[in-house]
């Protein structure tokens, strides 16, 4: 299985050095045949709230917290692990955004998008450390 | 307040505004934020009543885009004003689906569509 690009990072916790991340991982993959470009359009939706979500949520945009990414690009595979260094949180308390009582809410649908456009994801307990992987054409829901 | 770089181009057709996004990408987190305050004052400050966002542009739209535009919603709402979204990609208009936003908002295919009736 060839591998196109393989690398473990730590970044600064802000909206720059995010995008500049999403940019090397999402750009790497629209060059890919093997991902179509509905994969990829997924892939770099899903990526991005991710990526904002342990920044923003994780660590708070803190200088003195950074966001551990480890990603491994395949023909066939896209795996992402990024940990962040806050407090995390727990999946149940995420409310349900499609429920009609919080259709209207303004937050909360990030993990939704990414469930939905991603093969796996997969949270560690602590809810500080996720797990994303896509497969060309394969969708978690 | 409208405050940063604009992201939305502004033009009056018809007794209507439309509010055509400039960027693509629809992600960064300080966009957002501006694209936020721009639209909020669309309603807040310039007192319209009649708005459509037009997204033919737009190819990445993110959960703090949506969350922005229900905001958005809301306030026209308030103000009893009337909100319609058009020229939105497949992709894109496959973010609302997933999310059933495409239940809350009045959603047109083409801008022609959008100004018709309002």
């Amino acid at each position: 299985m060839a591998v196109h690009e393989q690398f473990e990072v730590s970044i600064p916790s802000t909206a720059e050095a995010g995008q500049a991340l999403l940019e090397r991982i999402a750009g790497k993959i629209e060059t890919l045949e093997s991902f179509s470009p509905h994969d990829a359009f997924g892939i770099r939706l899903a990526l991005d709230e991710a990526i904002v979500n342990a920044i923003k949520h994780g660590n708070g945009f803190s200088p003195d917290k950074t966001v551990r990414v480890k990603c491994l690009i395949e023909d066939q595979l896209l795996q992402v692990e990024i940990e962040d260094q806050g407090p995390g949180f727990c999946l149940e308390d995420v409310p349900d955004p499609t429920e009609e009582e919080n259709l209207d809410r303004p937050c909360g649908r990030g993990i939704m998008l990414m469930r939905s456009f991603m093969s796996n994801i997969e949270y560690s307990p602590t809810g500080n450390r996720v797990l994303l992987e896509k497969r060309p054409g394969v969708r978690m829901q | 307040m409208s405050t940063g770089q604009r992201r939305l181009d502004i033009e009056e057709i018809g007794g209507v505004t439309v509010a055509r996004f400039v960027d693509k990408k629809i992600l960064d987190e300080t966009n957002i934020q501006n694209i936020g305050n721009q639209l909020f004052a669309l309603v807040d400050e310039d007192g319209r009543k009649k708005i459509v966002l037009d997204f033919s542009i737009v190819e990445y739209l993110s959960s703090a885009a949506l969350g922005k535009l229900i905001t958005m919603d809301k306030k026209v709402k308030a103000a009893k004003a009337k909100l319609r979204l058009c020229a939105i990609r497949p992709e894109i208009y496959e973010v609302f689906e997933i999310t059933r936003l495409n239940k809350i908002f009045d959603i047109k295919s083409t801008q022609e569509e959008a100004l018709d009736g309002m």
